[in-house]
């Protein structure tokens, strides 16, 4: 760990005008701003200490939760203030009867403690587990430093990405909650030096194509500040199926969102989110695509399986992920087509 | 003593006892070695090296030092010279460290930052920079460049071969051929391999956790050219050792030089990514077993061959053949070892060392032979049972390993077990039932202590032993009480301080027997002491009576027909005090003077294996069920029950503690743990424990645990066979059979993972 400042910050125009800096606007990425905030501190305080994030300046804003700390949900859809704990998103009564694969996404994710203390707003911008991007000891990272290479590629892998892959960078995005976001087409909103934006939650991350140290479409500076769920006749038969060596307190090596709109077993309306295996939060359109209209059977799902895994790419140890993906979503829409609501 | 081994009617021996040092564990007050109060220390960083293989050609130490509050940066360059290269686990050569420009293995000790604070220490550390000339390393089995070397029969291992066994296969009627191969794995305690050093002029205290404080003792004092004397090792509790904390690493001598150098103490927390390579871990092995057998089960040839990594300099092995090939009766055994080098750290002692890895092969290649013959595999296993040594005929001292199938199989329900593979499901789950053998080699090496007693009954037992969560103070407490006739409360235990009597490594399983049989024959000289004062004395109850025939008993002295004398009287008539014993116990088998080369730091072990009287193990069974997902194949073990035979059972509740967390680790050991290398650079990839999986609570279900009687005459004088760690050792082969059993898929790799299953 490096030395650092220290602020905090009282609301949000200070947190702004804190993190508004030349040096600050000038940085490559959101994530290589010298100047970061911090709400749970869960993600960046550990990459500060193994070196990886070496930030100037942190921006406490944990004060924001008065602004920025509210679950809203009606008839339009589900709010969620940014500086919302895991712990309590998960716990909403709203959430759990309405938006179960948000409450299952949170509920599976860390560890009790973690869920405490995290931010919904942090735990989006989650990086990756990648251990090549977590050891500074390897040169090659294209994520950490650009244009060095990947060791990933053909190192351990296991836990990495199959789906959104560059031939630059395999990192895949470890969060659960964001997939829940990313299949049921949230919104986010965003506040910066040039005031308020929304953004399809789809657009926050990006893939990491030839830039994979570009991780969102965050502008250096820019705050998270909520996110806003459509309401939907498929939001209440909707769940969260994460599959993983251990029964908790582990990423994902594959996850599904899924939430079904049936018409007597037919699929009306459907939502794909995958998690685990892809380079960031991931819809799949085509599985949804491959679902509406038809009905909801064993046959379906493995379509819309065989659709949602048509373009993974497997390097070394990732091999089995498409298949374990498949196999994933087949049991995450057949369950989900089984529930009582 | 030896007709009345172990318990005896109204002692405390065998009655279950909360732990006298828990209060102080759970509210804080114990003290683990970094907690040690220092004044003034400096703090140590270490740098490690980032390549396998090489050398250091510079290192750019400008901007590190620059950092306020840096005191020193030691490398090979300013302190090469200062000691001599550690020894290894085994006691022989093995990396370096700072002594030189050579880099051996991912992650070693290339320089040690010291600063006035943790956090300056640590920023330096990421800015020193090494300039390496690194050559290509060799990760593992099948890296080009590695090196086997087939071992011979040592002091401590040996490779049975009886009769022919590749004759003996070759005619069989049934044969059973297979390869199996187990993981990297690290112990990862909780509390981390700290180390502080203070010097008082010529004399060093070493706060350090450690499983052998005499052996820290007198490795540290070789290597810095010390008296020993003048080095003192502080331990009194560690937070977890599990054999990592049982040999001396090259760091402690380091520390000692860097408090040398700023002339005031050091104090090392090392991370936990550098704790997977500045100590040691569990080699990765390859096992290539044959299994011979008549139709009606019976054994006919047995031949096992193991590969095991070591470091380049050290052979350092575990050799589990030496229990493997004398689990079953068998004509024709042949065994055989490998170390392969390779350009990785010194693996070492790590639970059940050799057992767990090699009773992985055996344990399936034997339910594997009872699928084949169509025979249940615990009848397989009675039928192969024998009461004495297959390789050279010893009786065992005791062997309940068939009571142990018997009890466990009817507590976990194996009669509802349909025998076909994949033939049980609960929806969408496939169930699956295994069960294993389990054992480990009865243990028990010389021991010292002093032992005292007041007219008051308090008594006060001294010892270098050792407490890694085991439960070693209250065990002494409750030996003692139960000898002298106290309560366990009125027994002072003192461990923890090389200051203190030696005793041998807790290793091995040996602690539970070396101590407890030394701290008896302390409290027998006492009573004898007692007994003959009681006898010679002009006046008294038992004037003239046989000093044989009286016992301590109730805070009396008891003679026959139950009369008594009270304690109060009997030791004031030698002293208004304290009576006060040192006792020195040298078991069956060893030399005279293997108490003697304690005070040396040279530990010598009366070996289960290897008596010439006996074959000593301990026994059990271990039963395991599992469910994997028809389609997701993740899998679950949400039961399993485990039977142990070991001889007398000093602490119920403790042990009933330890054969649980050995039975969790057992099925960690199959699912979950796995050190991964990169092995186009030899380095630890997942060097954490987010990565690095150990099962959490949501994994493990009901885990029942069954005492099986055991009253052992032949091992020791109170009846004890180590229980530390058996627990793990059937485990991992129960689950491997219970997945087999479950989805008809025999996976002879650990651990097993989902995309095994696909």
């Amino acid at each position: 760990m490096r030395p650092f400042r220290y602020e905090h910050a009282t609301d949000r125009a200070q947190a702004l005008q804190l993190a508004t800096t030349p040096t600050a606007a000038a940085a490559a990425a959101h994530v290589a701003a010298p100047v970061q905030y911090l709400a749970g501190g869960t993600t960046l305080i550990d990459l500060m200490k193994i070196d990886v994030m070496r930030p100037e300046v942190l921006v406490d804003i944990n004060a924001l939760a008065g602004q920025h700390g509210e679950i809203r949900a009606d008839d339009a859809g589900l709010r969620l203030g940014a500086l919302v704990r895991m712990a309590d998103a998960a716990a909403h009564p709203a959430v759990l009867r309405d938006y179960p694969a948000i409450a299952q996404s949170l509920q599976l994710a860390a560890s009790p403690q973690l869920r405490n203390m995290a931010s919904l707003g942090g735990n989006v911008l989650q990086r990756t587990r990648c251990n090549y991007f977590r050891d500074v000891t390897y040169a090659a990272c294209n994520k950490r430093s650009p244009g060095s290479g990947c060791a990933a590629m053909e190192g351990v892998n296991r836990r990495l990405a199959v789906l959104g892959v560059s031939d630059r960078c395999i990192a895949n995005y470890p969060g659960d909650f964001a997939n829940a976001l990313a299949a049921l087409g949230a919104a986010v909103d965003v506040e910066g030096p040039k005031g308020r934006r929304v953004m399809a939650f789809e657009d926050l991350h990006r893939l990491p194509g030839e830039t994979p140290h570009v991780e969102t479409n965050l502008a250096p500076g820019e705050l998270i500040t909520g996110f806003s769920v459509p309401a939907g006749p498929w939001t209440r038969r909707s769940l969260y199926l994460k599959i993983r060596d251990r029964q908790s307190y582990e990423f994902a090596l594959a996850s599904a969102a899924v939430a079904l709109d049936l018409d007597g077993g037919v699929v009306r309306e459907a939502r794909v989110g995958l998690g685990g295996l892809s380079a960031k939060p991931w819809r799949s359109h085509e599985a949804e695509a491959a679902l509406r209209g038809k009905p909801l059977t064993e046959a379906s799902a493995q379509a819309a399986a065989e659709a949602a895994f048509a373009k993974a790419v497997v390097h070394g140890e990732t091999r089995f992920k498409p298949e374990l993906g498949r196999r994933t979503l087949v049991r995450a829409l057949l369950q989900c087509a089984a529930m009582e609501i | 003593m030896a007709d009345d081994a172990g318990r005896r009617p109204g002692g405390h021996i065998g009655q279950p006892h909360v732990r006298i040092d828990g209060r102080a564990k759970v509210t804080g007050q114990a003290r683990y070695p970094a907690d040690e109060p220092t004044t003034n220390p400096a703090w140590a960083y270490l740098v490690i090296s980032a390549i396998a293989r090489g050398r250091i050609r510079g290192m750019q130490l400008e901007a590190a030092r620059a950092v306020p509050g840096v005191l020193d940066i030691l490398n090979h360059a300013n302190v090469g010279q200062e000691v001599k290269s550690p020894m290894g686990p085994d006691g022989k050569p093995t990396t370096t460290t700072l002594e030189s420009d050579r880099v051996w293995h991912d992650g070693q000790i290339v320089a040690v930052v010291v600063a006035d604070s943790f956090e300056a220490a640590r920023e330096a550390a990421y800015k020193v920079v090494v300039d390496y000339e690194a050559e290509t390393p060799s990760a593992t089995f099948d890296s080009p460049g590695v090196q086997a070397e087939a071992l011979k029969t040592d002091a401590t291992h040996s490779y049975p071969l009886k009769g022919d066994a590749a004759a003996a296969f070759a005619a069989a009627p049934v044969k059973l051929d297979a390869r199996y191969e187990t993981p990297t794995q690290h112990h990862n305690p909780l509390e981390l391999f700290t180390t502080t050093c203070v010097w008082d002029g010529p004399k060093l205290t070493i706060y350090e956790p450690t499983q052998s404080m005499w052996g820290l003792k007198a490795a540290v004092a070789r290597q810095l050219g010390l008296d020993l004397v003048n080095v003192r090792t502080v331990s009194r509790f560690a937070g977890g050792g599990f054999g990592g904390k049982g040999a001396p690493t090259s760091r402690t001598a380091w520390i000692a030089v860097a408090a040398r150098r700023v002339k005031r103490p050091v104090k090392l927390v090392p991370t936990r990514d550098q704790g997977f390579t500045i100590a040691t871990y569990r080699a990765e092995t390859q096992h290539h077993i044959q299994l011979g057998a008549e139709r009606s089960g019976r054994l006919l040839a047995l031949s096992h061959e193991g590969w095991e990594i070591s470091s380049r300099p050290s052979s350092y092995n575990v050799s589990g053949t030496t229990t493997t090939a004398r689990m079953y009766a068998c004509p024709n055994i042949a065994t055989k070892v490998s170390v392969v080098h390779a350009d990785r750290n010194t693996p070492g002692f790590m639970r059940a060392p050799p057992d767990t890895p090699y009773m992985f092969p055996l344990e399936c290649a034997m339910d594997e032979l009872a699928h084949e013959l169509g025979i249940d595999p615990i009848e397989l296993r009675r039928i192969n049972d024998t009461q004495t040594d297959p390789v050279d005929g010893k009786p065992y001292s005791s062997r309940s390993l068939m009571k142990c199938f018997d009890a466990a199989a009817a507590k976990f329900g194996w009669a509802r077990r349909n025998p076909q593979p994949g033939s049980m499901r609960d929806g969408d789950w496939l169930v699956g039932y295994g069960c294993a053998t389990s054992c480990y080699p009865s243990n028990i090496g010389p021991a010292t202590a002093r032992l005292s007693l007041t007219p008051q009954g308090k008594a006060a037992i001294q010892l270098a032993g050792h407490e890694i969560g085991t439960g070693a103070y209250t065990l002494m407490a409750i030996v003692v009480a139960d000898r002298l006739g106290l309560a366990v409360e009125d027994v002072q235990v003192t461990m923890g301080d090389s200051d203190l009597p030696p005793v041998p490594g807790a290793g091995g399983s040996n602690n539970a027997a070396s101590t407890t049989n030394v701290a008896a024959k302390a409290c027998e000289e006492i009573r004898h002491k007692l007994a003959l004062a009681a006898v010679q004395a002009g006046a008294g109850i038992f004037a003239g009576a046989d000093p044989a025939g009286l016992k301590l008993a109730d805070r009396a002295l008891v003679g026959p027909g139950g009369r008594r004398e009270p304690l109060a009287t009997a030791v004031s008539r030698i002293s208004s005090g304290a009576i006060e014993v040192h006792v020195e116990n040298v078991p069956q088998g060893l030399a005279p003077d293997a108490a003697a080369a304690l005070y040396q730091g040279k530990m010598s072990m009366s070996r289960g294996a290897e008596r010439k009287d006996v074959t000593a193990f301990a026994f059990g069974a271990q039963f395991v069920e599992v469910r994997v997902h028809r389609r997701t194949c993740e899998i679950r073990a949400p039961r399993a029950v485990s039977a142990f035979a070991a001889g007398t059972i000093v602490n119920p509740l403790a042990a009933h503690s330890q054969y649980q967390g050995g039975a969790i680790w057992g099925i960690s050991s199959a699912l979950h743990e796995a050190t991964e290398i990169d092995r186009r650079v030899a380095r630890y990839v997942n060097d954490n424990i987010a990565d690095y999986l150990i099962p959490v609570n949501a994994d493990i279900g009901e885990m029942d645990v069954i005492f099986v009687p055991e009253e052992d005459h032949r091992v020791n004088p109170l009846g004890i066979k180590g229980i530390g760690e058996i627990g793990i050792v059937g485990m991992n082969a129960a689950v491997a059979n219970a997945v087999f059993h479950a989805t008809g898929r025999r996976i002879r790799k650990l651990p097993i993972r989902i995309e095994d299953l696909l």
